[in-house]
């Protein structure tokens, strides 16, 4: 895994990246958001102080998913009218994004996938509607509107806006789960599945006084 | 060098901007709303100075059964109650109440406690959706995972009552309207607010279980009537019950199918008459067979009797005698068998033969007396063909039925038991007669 290094363009701190995949960083010192362009880090933010959110998930958790190690590279706080969560980035021991949600602490791991189908529009959807992907009936369930709230450590993307994004959440009648993501345009998808805590086999947790 | 450590999240003491009282958040950052358990003032847990959202009145003040602060054991994880909410619904034009608890685990996060009436379940958020059916009898159903879910009622939960920590943004008035689904001893649940529809899973779960966990003091209050997802106690039984039986059954059978192999079920006799009635019977109407030789060890005879009886019927008056002794075994039976067909179609009535078996016969010589009857029918001559037929060593199936009705009684009974359960299950239901609020919701 190569980690390239440079200097936080605004406090001068030096900046690793520890996957090769990341395009976007948080400086530890100064909370300056970076965003790689060669060698240069440009400043594109600040990262706002976090919300009390507590996750038991933080940077450098690692688990495993599926037989496949991974390591939590960043996060994604997203804040919606009830309340908060967290999108851990997971980058894998084959340098593959993974997608850990803890929603009041709900698990979910998903990867981005390619749509099966045209998605829809935002307008368009309606709780209750019906996909069929790869044999499984996904139903949309919720549709959220939230706003970026903060992100910490490396992401996959440049990710700082902080204008509000729909998400459309679809379950199935098993732990299967995805999200349509409209952020960009045409939307991303991700699929993925709800997990039991203990079978991601995650160390290096935070820990609870009294827990 | 790495990123600078957080403080470990702890629980958070605050004061009510209220009334001045301590206000902890022991749900770390996951509490939404808190309840300042001193003046119930509903606060926003996400703003660092509380801020107030709702003021309540409750004319009565409820105490959790399940001390806040409290920690026990579910499902082998430790779980601290840190939330109490009372739910109020109506059925009949009366309220019911029940109690439901937040339950919290910075790790797995959050469950719930439900009780009614000293009925607990153990509750959390579902993550898949279940698909929508019919019963046979076109009640809406709810499968999950292979199991299905009876539709049991639909009601409005009206929250009437809060204490402690909220995931949610709870208040006091708000009213969601409920479905619930059983498989005993699992019980799905929708609840709907506004468009949002949240489904969650619960498995009735033994008050004393929950007071153990929790090392609470005391014994849990004992549940009154039946609730809606509370296992039979008969569950299992019937099935049991019924696999005896199937068991002795084929035990009994197998004896029966055995002997069978040694019974010897030899004709001994066999002869045809006939019988014309006399209108002034003038002659004896009875005789005697020949004497035939019944052999082998003590046992049954079948004395058969098969006529030509079609719309009519005719009476013997039997008798086997032993032809050296004189010993006779008396006996008589009606044969009769009428047809037709009336506006209901085809119908028949009784059969052309008869049987007897006598038992315990010894080895001799035998003879039978046979002495027919029949009724006068106007001036045309009534008669009757007929074969008189001595079988020796039979198989004979009453003791087979007898043993077999015996049998029966303990799964009967267990099913009548069952049944009685279940339908006082249901009569709490949306479907439960007359007498049930069914029909008012």
């Amino acid at each position: 895994m190569s980690k390239p290094v440079g200097n936080c363009s605004n406090c001068g701190a030096p900046i690793t990246f520890q996957f090769s995949s990341a395009v976007q960083t948080t400086c530890p010192y100064c909370r300056s958001i970076l965003v790689r362009h060669d060698v240069n880090l440009e400043k594109v933010g600040e990262v706002a102080d976090l919300p009390p959110e507590v996750s038991p998930i933080q940077l450098r958790t690692d688990g495993v998913y599926k037989n496949q190690p991974f390591e939590v590279a960043g996060r994604i706080i997203y804040q919606y009218e009830q309340g908060y969560w967290n999108e851990w980035h997971c980058v894998t021991n084959t340098g593959r994004s993974l997608w850990l949600s803890d929603a009041m602490a709900q698990y979910a791991v998903t990867g981005q996938a390619t749509p099966p189908s045209r998605l829809p529009e935002p307008a368009s959807l309606r709780p209750g509607q019906l996909f069929q992907w790869n044999g499984l009936q996904y139903q949309v369930t919720t549709l959220t509107e939230a706003q970026y709230l903060g992100v910490e450590g490396e992401l996959p993307f440049e990710y700082w806006d902080k204008s509000k994004v729909m998400f459309a959440d679809l379950r199935t009648g098993t732990n299967q789960f995805g999200t349509i993501d409209y952020s960009e345009d045409p939307p991303l998808l991700f699929l993925g599945e709800y997990v039991e805590f203990d079978s991601l086999r995650l160390k290096n947790l935070r820990e609870f006084e009294g827990w | 060098m790495s990123t600078a450590p957080k403080p470990n999240p702890t629980v958070r003491s605050l004061a009510c901007p209220n009334c001045g009282g301590i206000v902890e958040i022991r749900g770390m950052g996951r509490t939404l709303t808190v309840v300042c358990v001193q003046c119930l003032t509903i606060l926003d847990a996400t703003t660092p100075s509380l801020q107030v959202i709702q003021q309540f009145q409750s004319k009565e003040r409820y105490r959790p059964l399940i001390p806040l602060g409290t920690r026990g054991k579910m499902r082998g994880d430790p779980y601290e109650a840190i939330g109490f909410q009372v739910r109020e619904m109506t059925a009949d034009g009366l309220p019911y109440t029940w109690a439901e608890y937040v339950l919290f685990n910075p790790f797995k996060g959050f469950r719930y406690l439900t009780e009614y009436n000293g009925h607990w379940n153990d509750t959390a958020a579902l993550q898949s959706v279940p698909t929508s059916g019919r019963s046979i009898r076109g009640r809406p159903t709810m499968g999950l995972l292979g199991e299905t879910y009876q539709h049991f009622q639909n009601y409005c939960a009206k929250t009437i009552y809060v204490m402690g920590e909220f995931p949610w943004q709870v208040r006091v008035g708000e009213s969601a309207e409920c479905d619930d689904y059983i498989s005993p001893p699992r019980m799905l649940s929708s609840e709907k607010l506004e468009n949002e529809v949240t489904w969650s899973l619960g498995e009735y779960t033994p008050g004393a279980a929950i007071w153990k966990n929790f090392g609470l003091q005391g014994s849990p209050p004992a549940p009154m009537g039946i609730f809606a997802n509370q296992p039979s106690p008969h569950t299992g039984a019937i099935g049991k019950a019924w696999a005896r039986f199937a068991f002795w059954l084929l035990v009994l059978l197998a004896v029966q199918l055995f002997f069978a192999v040694f019974h010897s079920n030899k004709t001994v006799f066999s002869q045809k008459y006939s019988f014309t009635h006399q209108s002034r019977a003038q002659t004896e109407n009875s005789f005697v067979t020949e004497v035939f030789d019944v052999q082998g060890r003590t046992s049954n005879v079948e004395v058969d009797l098969s006529t030509d009886l079609d719309n009519n019927w005719a009476y013997f008056n039997l008798a086997l005698i032993n032809a050296d002794s004189g010993q006779a075994y008396d006996f008589s039976r009606q044969v009769s068998y009428y047809h037709g067909r009336d506006s209901d179609g085809n119908w028949s009535e009784g059969r052309a033969r008869a049987s007897v078996v006598l038992s315990a016969i010894a080895p001799g010589r035998y003879y039978v007396r046979v002495e027919p009857e029949m009724e006068a029918q106007g001036t045309a001559l009534n008669a009757v063909r007929y074969q008189v037929r001595v079988t020796r060593d039979v198989t004979t199936w009453a003791f087979f039925l007898i043993g077999a009705l015996v049998l029966l009684i303990p799964p009967v009974f267990v099913t009548i038991r069952t049944g009685a359960f279940e339908g006082r299950r249901w009569a709490e239901s949306d479907y439960g007669g007359s007498s049930s609020k069914g029909d008012d919701e």
